[in-house]
């Protein structure tokens, strides 16, 4: 995973409530067997109106996006964190994220950043005005060229995994003697749910 | 990132044992092989359901890394979000090949890397086959107690089952494949206790949308939900997968209800459920598995069962509902002006009016299946609604998707099938399909739908499709009288 330390760059304001994951990448895109090129169908409904935010030229290549409670709600595809990814996309500001959806954003080195309503509403005119802004994750801050700053928090785990690039199934493998020691365990204690299917 | 970070044992273990706990956290602590001094918790996956479209990048990345799957009979295979639901042989017995190459290679690659990597998997063809939340249950793979996780969000499904169950990315199905095992923050708990009891022909389905309009589509983020009362209790297995299937419509990874003797009754014989001394070892610790009295939530939603009506939606989120004798509501009714945007929008994008009466919506489009209401329960209410009638003139399309080969051979066995095709639906073979249109089936763009799946997005049911959430006997009633409508007012007084 592509470490994540600062984000500087304009910002996309979209700005809706509950853009489920459908909107983010819809099921059609989910028949590749590939995690790649995803950007292509990312907000495709959104994208054919005339006018959308997300083609208009004065953010193209924001790495930031901004949008409204309850980002990626929905679905659990993990496409929708490949194709904002694909997109350029590193950092998502929002009041809210669905559970799932941060979960997958952050292991792909996608930034999930909780602020307060009037906080995104804030960031939402700067980056109309086509002005930078900045996330941190190193101090926990999002700042503006008009002296905005904005505290925001992070499980200490999933920080520490963007910060470095650190991969979960590489450092869960370091621990198998643990799961070992808990599966033997389990295999003595309750036999019946080790078996699945193999009955 | 020290190698000694986690504690093993945690010593915590006889102090929590020793205080009340809800059954999410007994379910929680059972689960834990080490808890990292960050808080994460390293926690054991006792199930894994895998389907074609999450899965093949999982594999892929086993494959380039040269790892295993790490208990491969803990993990069940099953196709179901891209398989059409027409036939599947010829007259001559032959497997008919996928017309879409996409979905076909999408589904070919499931079939080559559950064998390969160990993993009993269920073909197309298998009567057994169906969607994976129907598909568990039914075959006693998921139980109460366990961690249940399947790249779907709808696993919360399981929690009907008394199971952890919850829906994860392709990341973590490569995580769980490997390991076993997830690394997760534990979640805060809410209560949802319904007091009372439902009203006729008020049903499961009509609850859980009533909920979700309760407390929003965002209400449950960062909660595992458990759903409390008597209602729950009185609910049969197939009640209570409904309920929680839609708990991550308001936001949940998971919603649970207590096992209790109907949960055992219903597993009991399963194929891959424990047998003989098991089975008596397995019921005396599902038996501890319910919330003590004591124990606290982080946040308690308390709703009247008779306030309950049967329940629609109007919008595109499945908070925006409604109960069937409302009306289309005004933007300018919603205090918040995020919400008075995304109504508007929804009604433009719905064709709604503010103001209208539901009961004058006119539908084009009837879907009954998805894993929220495909069960031989589900089917049995719309087949009621149905029998010795006819969808109306204006209704173009309507099909009933079983939830797996098992449960459409039962109804077929009740007689049901005849009953909806004499009612002009068309009655298929199992598979998710127009709950997210992956497969050929899609509702045609502007015409709408009244659909017993989970989700009216935008677009959820193919490009420009206008669906409208409702219970199975309400999907009956709107297919009989062509608009959505109040399936009390159709006399209907008993099963067929």
């Amino acid at each position: 995973m592509q470490p994540l330390n600062r984000v500087d760059g304009g910002a996309i304001p979209l700005g809706l409530k509950n853009v489920d994951t459908d909107i983010i990448i819809p099921a059609k895109w989910l028949k590749t067997i590939s995690r790649e090129g995803l950007g292509a169908g990312a907000f495709e409904t959104l994208r054919a109106e005339p006018g959308n935010v997300i083609d208009d030229p004065a953010y193209a290549g924001a790495p930031i996006l901004i949008a409204g409670d309850n980002f990626g709600c929905g679905s659990s595809r993990e496409h929708a964190a490949w194709a904002l990814g694909d997109l350029g996309i590193r950092v998502v500001i929002a009041p809210s994220f669905s559970d799932i959806f941060s979960g997958n954003a952050v292991k792909n080195g996608i930034l999930p950043v909780v602020l307060p309503q009037d906080a995104v509403d804030r960031l939402m005119d700067i980056a109309r005005q086509g002005e930078p802004i900045t996330v941190d994750l190193e101090t926990l801050t999002v700042t503006t060229p008009y002296q905005d700053r904005f505290a925001f928090t992070l499980d200490p785990f999933r920080r520490d995994c963007l910060l470095n690039g650190l991969d979960e199934i590489d450092l869960t493998m370091a621990r198998d003697a643990a799961i070992g020691a808990f599966e033997t365990t389990r295999t003595s204690d309750q036999p019946w749910l080790m078996r699945g299917t193999a009955i | 990132m020290s190698k000694d970070v986690a504690i093993t044992p945690n010593p915590m273990d006889a102090i929590m044992a020793s205080r009340p706990r809800t059954l999410y956290e007994k379910i929680w602590d059972a689960h834990v092989v080490e808890t990292r001094d960050d808080g994460t918790a390293l926690i054991y996956i006792d199930r894994h359901l895998v389907h074609e479209v999450t899965s093949p990048q999982a594999f892929e990345a086993l494959r380039v890394a040269g790892r295993p799957v790490r208990r491969p009979e803990l993990t069940l295979a099953v196709p179901d979000h891209n398989l059409p639901t027409t036939p599947r042989r010829d007259a001559n017995g032959a497997i008919l090949p996928i017309a879409d190459p996409q979905s076909a290679a999408q589904l070919a690659a499931l079939e080559v890397n559950a064998p390969a990597f160990g993993i009993r998997y269920i073909p197309a063809t298998a009567k057994e086959q169906g969607i994976v939340h129907v598909v568990g249950p039914e075959q006693g793979f998921s139980l109460p107690g366990t961690t249940i996780v399947c790249g779907d969000s709808h696993t919360a499904c399981h929690g009907g089952m008394g199971a952890l169950a919850f829906g994860i990315g392709t990341s973590e199905v490569e995580h769980v494949l490997a390991t076993q095992t997830l690394l997760l923050q534990q979640s805060k708990s809410m209560e949802v206790r319904v007091n009372g009891d439902l009203g006729p022909g008020v049903t499961a389905k009509d609850l859980i949308m009533h909920i979700i309009g309760q407390i929003g589509a965002a209400g449950g983020s960062g909660y595992v939900i458990e759903y409390r009362g008597a209602v729950f209790e009185r609910m049969s297995i197939e009640q209570r997968l409904t309920v929680c299937n839609m708990s991550i419509e308001a936001g949940a990874r998971a919603g649970l209800i207590a096992p209790d003797a109907v949960t055992f009754a219903y597993l009991k014989g399963r194929p891959m459920a424990p047998a003989g001394a098991d089975w008596d070892a397995a019921v005396a610790y599902w038996r501890t598995l319910h919330t003590d009295d004591g124990a606290a939530f982080d946040k308690s939603v308390v709703i009247d069962a008779a306030t309950v009506e049967p329940s629609v939606t109007w919008g595109t989120s499945p908070e925006d509902v409604v109960a069937i004798g409302g009306r289309v509501p005004d933007p300018q009714d919603f205090a918040d002006e995020s919400k008075r945007v995304a109504v508007r929008k929804s009604l433009d994008y719905m064709g709604l009016t503010p103001g209208t009466a539901m009961t004058d919506v006119p539908i084009e489009n009837v879907f009954i299946g998805s894993c929220t209401n495909s069960r031989i329960e589900d089917l049995r209410a719309a087949a009621a609604v149905l029998k010795g009638r006819h969808k109306a003139d204006n209704v173009l399309w309507a099909i009933v998707v079983p939830g797996s080969g098992l449960v459409k051979a039962q109804a077929e066995d009740e007689g049901l099938d005849r009953i909806f095709t004499a009612a002009g639906f068309e009655w298929r073979e199992p598979g998710c399909s127009a709950c997210l249109g992956m497969n050929p089936d899609k509702v045609p763009p502007g015409e709408r739908c009244a659909s017993t799946s989970n989700r009216n997005f935008v677009g959820r049911q193919g490009p420009g499709a206008r669906t409208h959430l409702v219970s199975p006997a309400m999907a009956a009633a709107a297919a009989v009288t062509g608009r959505l409508a109040d399936v009390r007012l159709l006399g209907v007084t008993s099963n067929p």
